[in-house]
This record gives C-alpha cells, sequence and structure tokens, in this order.
C-alpha cells in the first residue's frame, strides 16, 4: 500500500490502514499491482472477437495499423465500446426485467411477502400504456402494466412506449438516425451480432446501434426498472438516514446487502423486523438487527425505507474488514468476487442468492419471489445465528457516520415545488430562467481505484454548487455526496452559491438531490421532460442548461447510461475516458462531431475543477442560446 | 419560503383547522347536521371548498368532507436541522387555512356573527359582476388586502390613500395587538365602502377569507372554470386577479397560514416588519414574501412584487386623483359651492371646431370664481368644451361628452352627477381649503382628454361659464346638438352599416368570451355601444374593439353573418363557432361574466324572463340572479340563457328570433320602471301597447305557479305565441 491517501473519505482511509496493518489486500492494492496497466486496452485497439487474432493495432504507428480482417482502429475501438453498452444495458434491462416479472406474479398472488405499494404510479402507467382501470382490481391492473412492459423487452418493431415520454423534437431526432429502440432485447442482440467477425465495420453505423441500444435502457430497460420498482415498494419521498461504515453497530447484528435490485433487499427489511426473529436475536446478545447497504441496493432500502448506507462500490471489502459484518448477502452486479476469499478471514458470511451471480467460496441461496419472505427470513436467522460468532478482540467500526436526506424523484419535484394543489415545477424553471441558477447537472457513476475514492465525486460536486448549479445524483456518487455531508438541507449555507442557496432555502431542499439507483437515472430524464413540459427553457432536453457527469465511473453499465445520456441530449463528461482513444476518428466523434447528430458530445476531463469548468461553460452556452439572463449572483 | 415562514404557515394552518373543526361541533351538537349555512347573494356555496373540492356546502354536515380535505392537508413543522423540504407542505398548509377560514366564516354567519360592525363581511357575487369592466379596462389594476394596523393613524391614511391614487381596491381588516386599521381609518373619517375602494372586511385574520374566496370566484364567473378544477382556479387567479397582501405588525402564525394560502392562488404577501424574505419565483409571479419598512416605499413595492400595471395620472390640480374617487360623495355639510341639480341651471357640452380656432391648453372661467362666493352658495354653470384633432370626428363628441362625468368625479372632493343638460356639480369645503378652483375643473378634463382621447384629439380648450346669462344664452345651442345626436343614433341601425365591432376587453378575464356590438345591441356590460367601440378602434387600433365586417349574411332574423362567424371563431380562440345575434334560444352570443341581465326562457310560460343583476331576490325560476349567473359566463353558450345590456332590451332587434320583446313574462319591479317609458314605446310598435302591464315582477310571482297565473289572467301574448321548445 503506497503512502498517498486512495480516498476523499477518512473513514476509508482508516480501514485501508487496518487492512494494511492486518496484511489484507483490497482493490486498491490489486490496482497497484496491476499497474501498469495494458496500454492497448486503454486505447481499445485490441481485438479478440475472432481468434484469427487477438490482433492489436500499434498506437505509435510503427507496427499493425489493421487487424488480421483489415479492421482498423476506429473500427475495433466502435466495436469495444458498444459491446460494453450491450452489456451495460443487458445488465439495467434484465433488472427492470426482473421487477417486471416480480410484478406479474405478485399480481397472480404467486410471491410471499410483496405487495403494490405504489398503487398511484400503478394507475399513472396504466393510463399511459392504455390499461383500463375502471371498476378493476389493482391486482388486474398491475398484471397488464406487467405484461405491456414485460413486452417491451421482446418486441420486434415497432418504438419503445417510453420512448414518447421524451420531447416530440427528441422523438423526430431519433426516427431521423434510426435512434429510435424497436425493442429493449433486440437491440443488444443486434449490437453482438455487428460486432461478430466481418459484419458491421464502419465506426460510426457501429455506434448508430450502440446509441439505440442504450436507449433501450434508459427510456426502456431502466425506466421500467425504477417504474415498476416505484408500484410494488412504492414511491420514495424525502428521508432521512445515515451513511458510512460508522452506522454498523457493536452491539446488534450487522447485515449488509450489497448488489441492485431491489426484489431481494426490500424483503429483507421486511424479515429484519420480524418479531420472532428479534426475539432470537435479543436471545443471542445482540440488541438488535441492523441494516445496511452497499452499492445501489442501498439506494433502494434508503430512499423506500430509510436504511442506512454503508458505503459505496470501494467500500465492500472494507465492510467485512470492520469484523462486525455478521452477513452480507449479495444480488447482482458490481459486486467483487473478492468478498468470498476476504471473509474467511473474519466471521462473515457472505450468501449470493440470484442464480445468475454465483462466487467461489461463497454459500449459495438461491432467491426466488415465491418464497420471498421465507428465504429472508432464512437469511437473516442466518445473521443471528453468526452473531455469536464475531471476534471481539479485532471488531473495527468506525466512529463517523453522516446524516443524509435521500428519495427525491421525478413526481416529488411537484410537490415539493407547489403542495398538492399548485403542484409544479415552474419555481425550477423560474430559477433557472432568472439565474438564481446556473442550471441542474447529473453526477452519476461508480468507484474507481483510478481515481482517489470519492474525490472527483465530491470535487466537481463542491466547484458545481458554488457556482449556482444544483446537483442530482444516483448510484455510488450518491453515497459519496451523502458521506461527505452534501445530501444535508445546512449543506447549501457551507457549499452553495448565493443564488442556489436561495433556492434550497425556499424550498427546504439539501443542494444535491439524491434521486436513487444507477437505474433510476431514468428519474432524471423525466425530471429534464417535465422542466420542458413546465415551458420556458426551450423544446428539446438538448436546448435546457444541463449536463452530466461520471467522474470515477468503471462498469459497462455507465457506458450504456453515458450513451443514452448524450443521445438524450445531454452534455457528458466523463473522468475516464473511453477505451478507445486509439482510434483518433472515433474519438473525434465522439467528443466533437456526434453534437451535430444528437445536440450533445461526450468530454473527457479527469481533472474534477476542469470538468467543473468545461461544464460551467457548456451551461453558459447553453443560458445564451435560450437568451436567459446571466447568473444573478455571477462572478 | 424560509424556514421560519414554513415552521410559522404550519403551526398556524393546525390552529385555523383545529378552530373550524370545535366550532363545526359545536354547531352540529347545537344545531344538525341538516342545518342550512350559506353565505349571502353567491351562487358558490361555500366558493373556495367549491372552486378547490367541488364541494356544493349546503349543510353543517357538508362541512365535513371539506374539513376532512383540510386536515390532510396538515404537515409536520420542520425540524431545527436535518429537515425535510418544507415549500410544498407550507403551500398544502396554506390551502388547509383557507378552507378552514371559509368554514369558520361561514359559521359566523349561521350564528349571526358576521358581517362585523362597519364592516362588509361576505363580498357578493354582484359585486364581483359589477367591478368585473372596472377590472378589465384598467381603472381597477389591482387589490390590496391590508391585514393588521400601523403604527399611527396617519400612516394607516397615507397607505390607503396611496392606493386609492393608483384605483387599487384596498380591502382593509385583521388586526395587530388587538387594534386593527379599519379603526384607525374610522377615526380619521376616512370614508370607506366598495365605492370608495375602501373595503373593511372584518377585524380578524380569518377573516382574510373573503377576498380570497372573492377572487377565486373569479376563475369561475370569468374563466370558465368549473367547481373542483382546482389547479386552473388558483392559476387563475395568479394570471389574472392582480391582488397582494400587506401586512402592519407583528405577523403571528394565522397571519402565516394565511398568507401561505394567498400565495398558492398567486398573490405575494409584503411586510412592514423584519421577516424572512422569499425572492425566488415561481408559484406567484414574482417574489412571495417582501420587507420594506419605509411606508413611503412601500405602495410602489406592493405594486413591483405583484406587477400591477397602474397608470397614474398626474394632473396640476391641488387635490388628490383617482378612479378611486369616483364614488366618493360630497355631503350637503361638505359642500363650499354647488352647480346645477335643482339649485341652478347648468350644462356641459363637447363641441368640434377647427384646428386653427382652438388655443390648446387656454382655460378660463368667465364669471365669478370660488373666492367669490360665500360658503354654501349655488352658481350657475356651463362647461364649454371645444375640441378639434385630424381623426376627430362629429360623432365622437357624445363620446367624449360622457366621459366628463368620469374625469370630474375622480378628482378627490368634487362630486359630478347627470350629463348634457341636467348636471350637478359640488367641490368641498375642504378642496376649497387645498385650493381648489372652478378653474380646476377645466384643468381636469384638459389633461384627461389628452390622455383618454389623445389619438383622435390634438387640442381642447375650455370655458366654464358662472354667470347667469351666459349659461342662459349657450344651452339654447348645447340642447339643439343633443336632439340631433338623439336622432342620429337611433336612427341606426344594424342593416345601415357594413361593419359591427368586437369587444374583447374582458379576455383579460374570460379568454374565450367576446361581444359583437352592433349598433342596435349594445354590449353586455353596458359600458360600449357601437359608437364608443368606433371611438376607441380609432383611439387605439390595436385595441380591444376591432371592426368586424358583416359579410354575406347567413340569417338575417337570426342575425348571423359569415363574417362574424369567422371572427368570433377566431377570436374565441376556436371555442365557439357561430353566434345568432338576435337569439336566445339558438347559438346565443356568450358572455364574460359583466352582463346587466340575465334572459333566461320559462318553458312553462313559453316566454322568457329578464333579471338585472341589482335584484338579489328570488326569480320564477327558482333561482338568483348569482345562481342563474353561474350558467351563463365564463364565454359558454347555454342556448335558453344569455347576458345582455339593459338598453338592448328595447332594442328593435331584441331577441327578434324568439319572438322579440312580446316574449318578455317577468323582470324585477326596479328594471320594469327604469326602462318604463321606453318599453312602452316599443310595445307600441309591437302592437301590444299594454304589455308593461302585462309583463309580472316579484310582486306578482316568485315561482312559475303564480307567474302562470297572472299571465294567464292577463293574457300575456307569450301564452299563444309559436312554442319556444
Amino acid at each position: 500500500m503506497s503512502d498517498k491517501e486512495k480516498s476523499a473519505d477518512q473513514v476509508t482511509n482508516k480501514m485501508m490502514d487496518i487492512a494494511c496493518k492486518n496484511d489484507i489486500e483490497t482493490a486498491f492494492d490489486r490496482y497497484d499491482a496491476m499497474e501498469p496497466e495494458c496500454g492497448f486496452g486503454q486505447l481499445g485497439v485490441c481485438c479478440k472477437n475472432c481468434v484469427m487474432g487477438p490482433c492489436r493495432i500499434d498506437p505509435f504507428g510503427e507496427g499493425p495499423e489493421k487487424g488480421i480482417c483489415g479492421a482498423n482502429a476506429d473500427t475495433i475501438a466502435a466495436r469495444n465500446l458498444v459491446r460494453m453498452v450491450a452489456a451495460g444495458a443487458a445488465a439495467h434491462s434484465d433488472h427492470g426485467r426482473d421487477i417486471a416479472h416480480t410484478l406479474l406474479m405478485t399480481s397472480q398472488g404467486k410471491t410471499k411477502g410483496y405487495e403494490i405499494k405504489g398503487k398511484e404510479k400503478l394507475l399513472s402507467l396504466a393510463k399511459e400504456l392504455n390499461v383500463k382501470t375502471d371498476s378493476r382490481k389493482i391486482e388486474d391492473i398491475a398484471h397488464d402494466v406487467a405484461e405491456k412492459c414485460f413486452a417491451e423487452f421482446g418486441q420486434q418493431h415497432g418504438e419503445l412506449q417510453f420512448t414518447r415520454r421524451a420531447p416530440k423534437k427528441r422523438q423526430e431526432i431519433w426516427r431521423k438516425y434510426k435512434f429510435m429502440p424497436r425493442g429493449v432485447d433486440r437491440e443488444i442482440v443486434e449490437i453482438m451480432h455487428r460486432t461478430h467477425i466481418g459484419v458491421d465495420n464502419d465506426y460510426v453505423n457501429i455506434l448508430q446501434q450502440g446509441i439505440r441500444a442504450s436507449l433501450g435502457d434508459g427510456w426502456g430497460g431502466s425506466m421500467i426498472a425504477t417504474d415498476l420498482s416505484d408500484v410494488l415498494f412504492g414511491m420514495p419521498t424525502p428521508i432521512r438516514s445515515v451513511s458510512n461504515l460508522g452506522v454498523l453497530k457493536e452491539d446488534e447484528v450487522n447485515i449488509i446487502v450489497h448488489g441492485h435490485e431491489p426484489t431481494l433487499s426490500d424483503i429483507i427489511v421486511t424479515a429484519s423486523q420480524d418479531k420472532e426473529l428479534l426475539e432470537l436475536a435479543k436471545q443471542k446478545g445482540a440488541k438488535g438487527i441492523n441494516l445496511a447497504g452497499i452499492c445501489c441496493t442501498a439506494n433502494e432500502i434508503l430512499m423506500r425505507h430509510g436504511i442506512a448506507v454503508a458505503g459505496n462500490f470501494l467500500q465492500q471489502e472494507l465492510a467485512i474488514i470492520t469484523g462486525s459484518v455478521d452477513l452480507m448477502l449479495v444480488d447482482v452486479q458490481c459486486i467483487m468476487p473478492a468478498l468470498g476469499k476476504l471473509a474467511t478471514c473474519y466471521h462473515t458470511k457472505v450468501i449470493s442468492t440470484s442464480p445468475k451471480a454465483k462466487f467461489p467460496g461463497v454459500e449459495h441461496i438461491e432467491f426466488s419471489e415465491e418464497d420471498a419472505l421465507p428465504i429472508a427470513k432464512r437469511i437473516v436467522k442466518m445473521a443471528i445465528e453468526n452473531y455469536p460468532n464475531r471476534k471481539k478482540e479485532i471488531v473495527n467500526i468506525p466512529k463517523d457516520k453522516m446524516d443524509l436526506v435521500a428519495g427525491f424523484t421525478a413526481e416529488y419535484v411537484y410537490h415539493m415545488l407547489g403542495g398538492k394543489y399548485r403542484s409544479t415545477y415552474r419555481p425550477l424553471n423560474d430559477a433557472i430562467i432568472s439565474g438564481r441558477l446556473r442550471g441542474a447537472v447529473g453526477i452519476v457513476g461508480c468507484n474507481n481505484p483510478k481515481v482517489k475514492h470519492d474525490w472527483a465525486h465530491l470535487e466537481l460536486t463542491k466547484a458545481l454548487l458554488k457556482k449556482d448549479v444544483l446537483v442530482v445524483t444516483t448510484g455510488c456518487s450518491a453515497l459519496a455526496s451523502a458521506k461527505a455531508g452534501l445530501l444535508i438541507p445546512e449543506a447549501a449555507k457551507q457549499y452553495a452559491g448565493k443564488g442556489l442557496q436561495e433556492i434550497c432555502e425556499a424550498v427546504g431542499c439539501p443542494p444535491v438531490l439524491h434521486m436513487g439507483s444507477c437505474v433510476d437515472i431514468s428519474r432524471i430524464l423525466m425530471v429534464l421532460c417535465n422542466v420542458l413540459l413546465e415551458g420556458g427553457l426551450g423544446d428539446d432536453i438538448s436546448d435546457l442548461p444541463v449536463a452530466a457527469a461520471a467522474p470515477e465511473w468503471m462498469s459497462e453499465k455507465a457506458v450504456s447510461i453515458g450513451f443514452y445520456a448524450v443521445s438524450s441530449g445531454v452534455y457528458t463528461v466523463l473522468g475516464i475516458p473511453f477505451p478507445i482513444l486509439g482510434g483518433k476518428e472515433i474519438t473525434d466523434f465522439i467528443t466533437d462531431k456526434m453534437e451535430n447528430v444528437v445536440g450533445a458530445k461526450f468530454g473527457f476531463e479527469p481533472d474534477p475543477l476542469k470538468a467543473a469548468d468545461l461544464i460551467v461553460k457548456h451551461l453558459d452556452k447553453k443560458r445564451a442560446a435560450l437568451k436567459l439572463k446571466p447568473v444573478m449572483y455571477g462572478e | 419560503m424560509s424556514k421560519i415562514v414554513a415552521t410559522a404557515a404550519v403551526k398556524g394552518s393546525k390552529k385555523v383547522v383545529k378552530e373550524a373543526e370545535d366550532f363545526l361541533n359545536k354547531a352540529i351538537s347545537e344545531k344538525s347536521e341538516s342545518q342550512r349555512v350559506e353565505f349571502p347573494d353567491t351562487a358558490f356555496f361555500f366558493p373556495m371548498a367549491y372552486a378547490l373540492l367541488g364541494a356544493e356546502v349546503k349543510t353543517l354536515g357538508d362541512i365535513r368532507p371539506v374539513l376532512q380535505e383540510a386536515k390532510s392537508l396538515l404537515h409536520n413543522e420542520p425540524t431545527e436541522s436535518l429537515w425535510l423540504p418544507y415549500l410544498g407542505d407550507a403551500l398544502d398548509s396554506g390551502i388547509a387555512t383557507l378552507l378552514a377560514e371559509e368554514i369558520i366564516v361561514g359559521l359566523r354567519y349561521l350564528y349571526k356573527q358576521e358581517p362585523q360592525p362597519d364592516c362588509i363581511g361576505f363580498f357578493s357575487d354582484t359585486i364581483l359582476r359589477q367591478l368585473g369592466i372596472q377590472l378589465v379596462d384598467g381603472r381597477m389594476p389591482g387589490f390590496a388586502a391590508i391585514l393588521g394596523a400601523a403604527p399611527d393613524n396617519k400612516i394607516a391614511v397615507d397607505i390607503v390613500r396611496e392606493f386609492q391614487k393608483r384605483q387599487i381596491l384596498t380591502f382593509v381588516g385583521s388586526q395587530t395587538n388587538g387594534r386593527s386599521i379599519i379603526d384607525q381609518l374610522k377615526e380619521e373619517n376616512v370614508e370607506m365602502g366598495w365605492d370608495n375602494y375602501i373595503v373593511p372586511y372584518g377585524r380578524d385574520t380569518i377573516t382574510g377569507i373573503y377576498p380570497l374566496h372573492w377572487a377565486i370566484r373569479g376563475a369561475l364567473t370569468f374563466g370558465g372554470h368549473r367547481k373542483g378544477e382546482a389547479l386552473k382556479c388558483l392559476k387563475y387567479c395568479k394570471e389574472r386577479v392582480f391582488a397582494f397582501g400587506l401586512t402592519l405588525g407583528y405577523i403571528d402564525e394565522v397571519k402565516y397560514a394565511t398568507g401561505a394560502g394567498a400565495i398558492d392562488m398567486g398573490f405575494p404577501i409584503i411586510a412592514d416588519t423584519d421577516i424572512p424574505e422569499i425572492r425566488p419565483t415561481g408559484i406567484c409571479t414574482y417574489e412571495h414574501l417582501v420587507k420594506e419598512f419605509d411606508y413611503k416605499k412601500i405602495v410602489p413595492v406592493c405594486i413591483e412584487v405583484r406587477g400591477v400595471k397602474v397608470k397614474v395620472s398626474e394632473i396640476p390640480i391641488p387635490v388628490a386623483y383617482s378612479a378611486a374617487f369616483e364614488g366618493e360623495r360630497v355631503r350637503r355639510e361638505q359642500t363650499y359651492i354647488e352647480f346645477g341639480g335643482k339649485y341652478s341651471t347648468a350644462f356641459e357640452y363637447v363641441t368640434t371646431k377647427n384646428s386653427d380656432e382652438i388655443t390648446d391648453g387656454k382655460i378660463e372661467v368667465i364669471g365669478p370664481e370660488i373666492d367669490d362666493v360665500k360658503e354654501g352658495s349655488a352658481l350657475p354653470i356651463g362647461i364649454y368644451v371645444e375640441v378639434s384633432g385630424r381623426k376627430m370626428q362629429k360623432e365622437f363628441e357624445s363620446i367624449v361628452e360622457r366621459q366628463v362625468h368620469t374625469f370630474l368625479n375622480e378628482a378627490q372632493g368634487v362630486f359630478h352627477m347627470g350629463q348634457r343638460d341636467m348636471i350637478w356639480v359640488r367641490i368641498s369645503k375642504e378642496a376649497k381649503t387645498k385650493g381648489f378652483k372652478i378653474k380646476h375643473l377645466g384643468v381636469i378634463l384638459h389633461a384627461r382628454i389628452h390622455e383618454i382621447f389623445g389619438t383622435i384629439i390634438d387640442k381642447a380648450q375650455i370655458y366654464i361659464y358662472t354667470k347667469q346669462e351666459d349659461v342662459d344664452k349657450l344651452l339654447p345651442t348645447a340642447r339643439e346638438s343633443f336632439k340631433f345626436r338623439d336622432e342620429r343614433i337611433g336612427a341606426m341601425t344594424d342593416e345601415s352599416v357594413d361593419t359591427f365591432y368586437s369587444c374583447t376587453l374582458c379576455q383579460s378575464f374570460a379568454p374565450n368570451h367576446l361581444c359583437i356590438v352592433k349598433p342596435e345591441r349594445l354590449g353586455l356590460c353596458g359600458a360600449y355601444n357601437w359608437l364608443d367601440c368606433k371611438a376607441s378602434y380609432e383611439i387605439n387600433p390595436t385595441g380591444p374593439n376591432q371592426p368586424v365586417k358583416k359579410g354575406e349574411v347567413l340569417d338575417g332574423v337570426r342575425g348571423e353573418w359569415r363574417g362574424i362567424n369567422d371572427w368570433v371563431k377566431l377570436k374565441s380562440n376556436g371555442h365557439l363557432e357561430r353566434f345568432h345575434g338576435y337569439s336566445i334560444m339558438t347559438l346565443p352570443e356568450t358572455s364574460c361574466g359583466c352582463f346587466e341581465c340575465i334572459g333566461a326562457i320559462v318553458p312553462e310560460a313559453n316566454g322568457f324572463m329578464i333579471v338585472n343583476r341589482e335584484y338579489s331576490g328570488m326569480t320564477p325560476l327558482g333561482m338568483t340572479f348569482s345562481t342563474l349567473a353561474g350558467s351563463v359566463g365564463g364565454g359558454n353558450q347555454t342556448p335558453g340563457f344569455m347576458g345582455f345590456g339593459r338598453l338592448y332590451i328595447t332594442s328593435k332587434k331584441f331577441i327578434v328570433a324568439d319572438g322579440g320583446l312580446k316574449r318578455i313574462v317577468w323582470m324585477p319591479k326596479e328594471l320594469k320602471e327604469a326602462l318604463g317609458e321606453r318599453i312602452k314605446i316599443r310595445a307600441k310598435e309591437e302592437g301590444v301597447p299594454d304589455l308593461l302591464d302585462k309583463i309580472a315582477d316579484e310582486t306578482i310571482a316568485t315561482d312559475t305557479e303564480k307567474l302562470l297565473e297572472f299571465l294567464q289572467k292577463v293574457n300575456h301574448p307569450a301564452l299563444t305565441m309559436d312554442p319556444l321548445m
């Protein structure tokens, strides 16, 4: 372990010290060991789509300029990139499919432990999807809504339902350039086909399909995941909670849920409140059952139940290193295979639950909706029974934790700004028009050991707050902000510019709004649509003074998100460039020419302060194009 | 919403809702669930509950669901730290407060605790309609609701005078530390009432609901919105009703809660105390809550924050000048000098001259001035106005002349009544003390003629004769001219012109309504006839009165023209397709809400009844004017019901398609008397000379049974006419 601080989060640094002292290896160490990382891979010029190769293009122009099949660097980089889109879109969409599946089964009375909590949202979805609601049972309505959503995945032609939520002008762009997704799965499959040896070799055409599949994620799979989660588990509304490893408790059974899907985590919340299990915990000497989350599943139960957050992606190993986690149960996505081996050093039981995700050395208890609650109880019981095995002498729970307010949705904004009778986005639009707000930026994405943990998220967020930019956030970025105290309403006074402060004071909201998990970026899309509907800020998403950033991204899901954000008209700055820099044309297209097609482009900027400058310039450019006044309290 | 404000509003709403609940429980236990409750003269039950919830509160039991809704809108107060968003919650508290306050004042009416002494209490629908035209034509650019008491009486008076000067209707009430601005004004002998633009509503904050649930009726009356269309009604208020609140003194929780309700309606609050401001916009058009400690600046701040468009005419006279003084009376004991009435010969006359005959701004008093006579004297007067202008036409003279009444009346301390050779003018002692001279009457006329008629009149000079022999000498010329004018307008028919005028003045309130003003059918408000519209168009070619070519006659009897239909469709934003100018039964012309009268079918009598808005009693249809008005306003076509101006009744084109004047079976007595002579003339032309006696009124019948009995007895012609339906 090097001396340099690995994280902007002192809790993480403390835990790293403990890991170091005990000679425990973490992702940070494995990253150090991996350096120097493969340059061909970083530049995206290595191809192993067939076994004539692997081929790689010499980025210095001294070796091969083409692969064996003749593909150049741009073609290879494009193929690799859109395969990342395919994987990311598949991950989100499979998540959405699972939720649709659970809703369908619940509507048929085949599940144990679920009910339809978001009736209002169900009815509005039913209306949108032309499902009859008059004098029908809520279950029957849910059934039809679930089936309609299900059909979106396998649909072969036409347009995805929820793309109609986008502004008319945006839909026209999608139709004009054949970006409009026909079906969620179809577009992913077509990526795999087109990137097979000897199919699509024109990088622009390859990117076209990447865009189409990503839109099937953002306006399809992810959006279905969000909407149907709201139907099943209820609409989130602002809620208080706490974050960071300090939420783990010395004297309670600590259970960590880690992964992404709320089907599992939500039912664990129910199980952890079971009287018999609480009694059992007492018998075992624990004062209670303490549930905490990591990654996006944390965001899901945080938003709906106020369950504490233990940490984000790079803290999953550190949670176990506290020695206080009696059980960590995981489902899918962003779960390090390293957990299994790490857990053997402690008393922690790691339990995998998804048939899609098993881990070497990890006990598997398969989760199924039919028996959700019994299975959840069984797992909680295992945690309780494991509590007495905790080795008190190696328990090291950091004291630090931070308050937060989470749970903002596109729907809640209406109430937040206008109450029941004047529900409206007007004050938000007015704030932007008057220049109290320069604009709004979504800061999202993962952690990546290439970047000092949480640092880029926080630096970028703070720099933008100072410039009167309202920040909305999801995923691991949201958790970084949570731990740093940016999600409390008091943060406005400390970090925000004067205009943003005035808005936060008028509304009573934090300057950074937690909008959920990474599939919930679809919520941000809906906010943008609602802002446009409210009026006064143009007629397409690309007209708005908004931007997005993923300063510490690492997953393929982030690539898909980036693609659908830009293709929806949102300028997006990435802290780590796509692995395409070996292809000059494609790099030029992605960071420049793409704007001529979709009205937005990517920026690659590792320095968060420079990224903030890029974004501020972009927001000012959009303000000027809308003929808005300069910001009210400009420098 | 700052946290302090939100906290106070949430707390205040809980208090008010609790008070409403306790009061309701008491009332139900003392009376019964089925006990009737109502406000006087309204068709909208409990108007706030009607507009927002669609509730028709008629009994104590009907109040329960309204109270339940109010309770559901109560939230927790924001916490000291780590608070959750409070703006939406505070706005909900505001609505809860308005609903609860309405319940409380409604119950007070039941217990005869309202109106409070010297106060108006509930504002009737009639007032709303009467003020309608002033609201839209800018004579009344906004409303202020003052809550509390000023630090001293002088400041209180100064503030309301500042509003008066700007023609802003001011509601005064509530209190601070037990003292109310109402009593401050009373102590200073400030004349209050609708005519003076100063309306006392009540001495507690709960009664602040009166101006608010009066305003919401604008959305229902003029906006064409239906009951329960809460968002539309609230946004209508925000966009079209230029009201705001001004708090004087400490703002307690109930005031904050009421203020939050006002903000929901788009009405900002201006305070004279050190409160946390809410400057970001969105629920109101501009700032929501603003403070201003300087009483000299506070009225301009109010106007700016609400975005009220005020036209202040600066006229060099020693007394204040504003439409707010139009209704002011100068009583006998306050009078220094008077002219006309039964005391002396008097007339006013506007005539056109060639430009070279006029020295603009020349004002001469020929005869004694005010200083030359003793207090209490009467002098003859001849107000002789000569004007010229390239676009001036002889037929506009009467229009300019008719404004003399308004122009003179709007000066503080000057009273004017009548027109032509039947005028009566008084100047008060107070005005005399301030230095007001007879000459200033001319100064006012000169300034206002230029202001209002600037586009048609280039020059004006005024002679004021106060010697008997001069007045006697000039009067016959004027009378000759009056007679000529009457004959000319009387001779004009709809067929004699090829152009009608549309009037969209009220579209600021009723966006889908327009009037088609014809020589034989004046605007429904009674304020605009064809000539007025013509002049108005000359004055302001892009204004609300536009010439419309009649075009091809589609139905001469029903009064349908292709050109008119096209225009109607265009100007009603596609809401309306066709108009029948002379029918109630088919495609009747629509109403904004300012109509002087409503004509409504009485099917049993095979005729129509007419009710004027001044009549608040019952009609044979079992509905009052206010209730009937609900089905006529808002720019909607409702065959069988129609709004119109009084003078249309005696027009030859009066509902000719439906059988004309002979169809009238009932009218309030007062209207019958007012139009009696004219009706007699028209009845003769229609061949039923005794028609007036055959028309029933409220002294004869207020139900159909009695009405029919009467009609049969007098053998009313409607009974034997073709069936209406």
